[in-house]
């Protein structure tokens, strides 16, 4: 046993580390479990607001712009939409299942009055603004209550939208 | 000053654990009632000020999402404080003073269910030296009770008798959480939850959201037949570190309830946020109120806890028994920070 005291042993105190760590039980929240539950089905649940009839995916439960609940019946949309805008990303991201370079793009999806931003798999020189695209879904036996059923997006074999069916959202 | 008034005033019930909304959903049907209720749209508003703590939900920047519930369209003139919304009602009052407003949205809303509320308020002390202790806001509290015991300031039995009264006023209250008739001697049988605190001297763990309209002049009485006005407001803050304060009164309060004018005339009604027995009986001491003055008649915040809205709805509360003609002259009470760091009063006037 030394008779020195700790702090003539190593030295003074210079850092101290003091985590920060809180636990969260989170509520994912009524709207946002509606979608999700949706989701685990293969079904695209929005809401339409009462003012002007938009249709918001998702749905946070209030027309952000209007400012009213939206509590009317669930609007089921197709998982088929039109790429609004895109961006190419040569940098590899963690859990993403396409390989580089790769296509995120805007989709507004028919039926909807927003935009989703998701993947695109495709040859990233065809991408363009207008082209039609549907979702990519998991196997059915994986679908869980999470937005990550849809894979990616794909490019279908349609006409592209004209510009004014999505140019409010560039 | 200008004549600004507290006109319309809407809550959600107090529950201890929202199960199926997050916290903008609890606030949505507030603003939307208060909307329906004045008649107010957005483009009649001119300042919107919110109270809200990202540490409650769990997540940078979770406040920006209340504005979902109000609406940003046409763009809406907004603020956020990260207290409780009777701090955001004072930034509204000012920015009414200032002449940048006529008519102001103020709301607050939390939902501490999703985490642990007692150790989440560790985060508000001294982060260097009291925080890495991890002190829960309950045992902060208890240290506050014990001296104020010791110092005889007020016994066990004091602190009771203001849990029977709260949780009896709350009966009238349906938005109240902890209600009922209880007795001084029966809930002093009851275990400590940390000594000298039992549970009727804490104050519930609530998720709620509440909301208020603040108007100036005429259109305070186009909005509201006896608008309830603002005579006097101040906040004051006493330091971060307990061990330089006198935790057995609140001299913020004092201060502030000096330079509110509280005392000029008889108080009819007193609204108190203190979320501890002994802690309201600082602020009724504090305000210097007496027999001649209801205290809490909607249960206060030892009935009904929304952190973040509960000092907000001291005001609404407080402006409703003028409304209603119960009272000519109330005082709000918001606090904030660990033992009342931070105190807020607001007088208001019928006439």
């Amino acid at each position: 046993m030394s008779d020195k005291k700790p702090e003539e042993k190593e030295g003074p105190v210079q850092v101290l580390q003091t985590p920060v760590r809180l636990e969260y039980v989170f509520s994912a929240g009524q709207s946002a479990s509606r979608l999700l539950g949706a989701m685990a089905k293969g079904k695209l649940l929005g809401q339409r607001c009462p003012v002007d009839g938009r249709v918001y995916f998702p749905s946070r439960g209030s027309c952000p712009q209007h400012g009213v609940p939206l509590d009317g019946a669930p609007v089921e949309l197709a998982d088929k939409g039109t790429v609004a805008t895109y961006s190419i990303v040569r940098i590899p991201i963690e859990k993403v299942p396409l390989e580089l370079p790769y296509v995120t793009v805007q989709v507004v999806l028919d039926g909807a009055d927003t935009v989703l931003m998701h993947l695109l798999k495709c040859d990233v020189d065809k991408v363009h603004m207008g082209m039609r695209v549907q979702a990519k879904w998991k196997p059915r036996e994986e679908w869980t209550s999470s937005v990550e059923n849809i894979l990616y997006f794909e490019p279908i074999d349609e006409p592209d939208a004209p510009y004014d069916s999505f140019k409010e959202h560039i | 000053m200008r004549d600004v008034a507290v006109v319309a005033f809407t809550q959600a019930p107090s529950v201890r654990r929202d199960l199926d909304r997050n916290e903008v959903e609890i606030l949505i049907p507030v603003i939307h009632e208060l909307k329906q209720k004045t008649g107010l749209k957005n483009e009649d508003v001119d300042f919107v000020c919110s109270g809200s703590s990202d540490y409650l939900a769990g997540q940078a920047f979770a406040f920006v999402s209340g504005l979902d519930a109000v609406g940003a369209w046409p763009p809406v003139c907004e603020s956020h404080v990260e207290m409780d919304g009777a701090w955001a009602l004072y930034e509204a009052w000012v920015k009414i003073q200032m002449g940048y407003a006529q008519v102001a949205l103020v709301y607050g809303f939390g939902k501490p269910s999703m985490g642990d509320l007692p150790i989440t308020m560790a985060l508000q002390l001294d982060p260097y030296v009291l925080t890495p202790l991890w002190p829960d806001a309950i045992s902060l509290a208890a240290l506050q009770a014990r001296i104020c015991l010791e110092k005889g300031v007020c016994t066990e039995r004091d602190m009771a008798e203001r849990a029977v009264r709260d949780r009896k006023n709350a009966k009238d209250n349906p938005f109240a959480q902890v209600k009922g008739d209880f007795t001084v001697d029966g809930i002093l049988k009851d275990p400590f939850v940390v000594s000298p605190l039992r549970k009727h001297d804490c104050a519930p763990i609530s998720d709620g959201a509440s909301a208020v309209i603040l108007a100036a002049g005429d259109r305070a009485k186009e909005l509201c037949k006896r608008p309830a006005w603002i005579r006097g407001f101040e906040h004051i803050c006493e330091p971060l570190d307990l061990g330089v304060r006198d935790l057995t009164r609140s001299r913020s309060t004092e201060i502030a309830a000096d330079r509110a004018g509280v005392g000029k005339k008889k108080i009819d009604v007193a609204e108190l946020s203190a979320p501890f027995t002994h802690q309201e009986i600082l602020i009724e001491r504090a305000l210097g109120l007496d027999d001649g003055t209801r205290i809490n008649p909607s249960g206060g915040a030892l009935a009904a806890n929304p952190l973040m809205a509960v000092g907000l709805s001291r005001i609404g509360e407080a402006a409703s028994r003028i409304w209603d003609g119960s009272a000519n002259r109330a005082v709000a009470h918001a606090t904030s920070g660990p033992c009342l760091q931070q105190n807020l009063v607001c007088v208001l006037e019928g006439d």
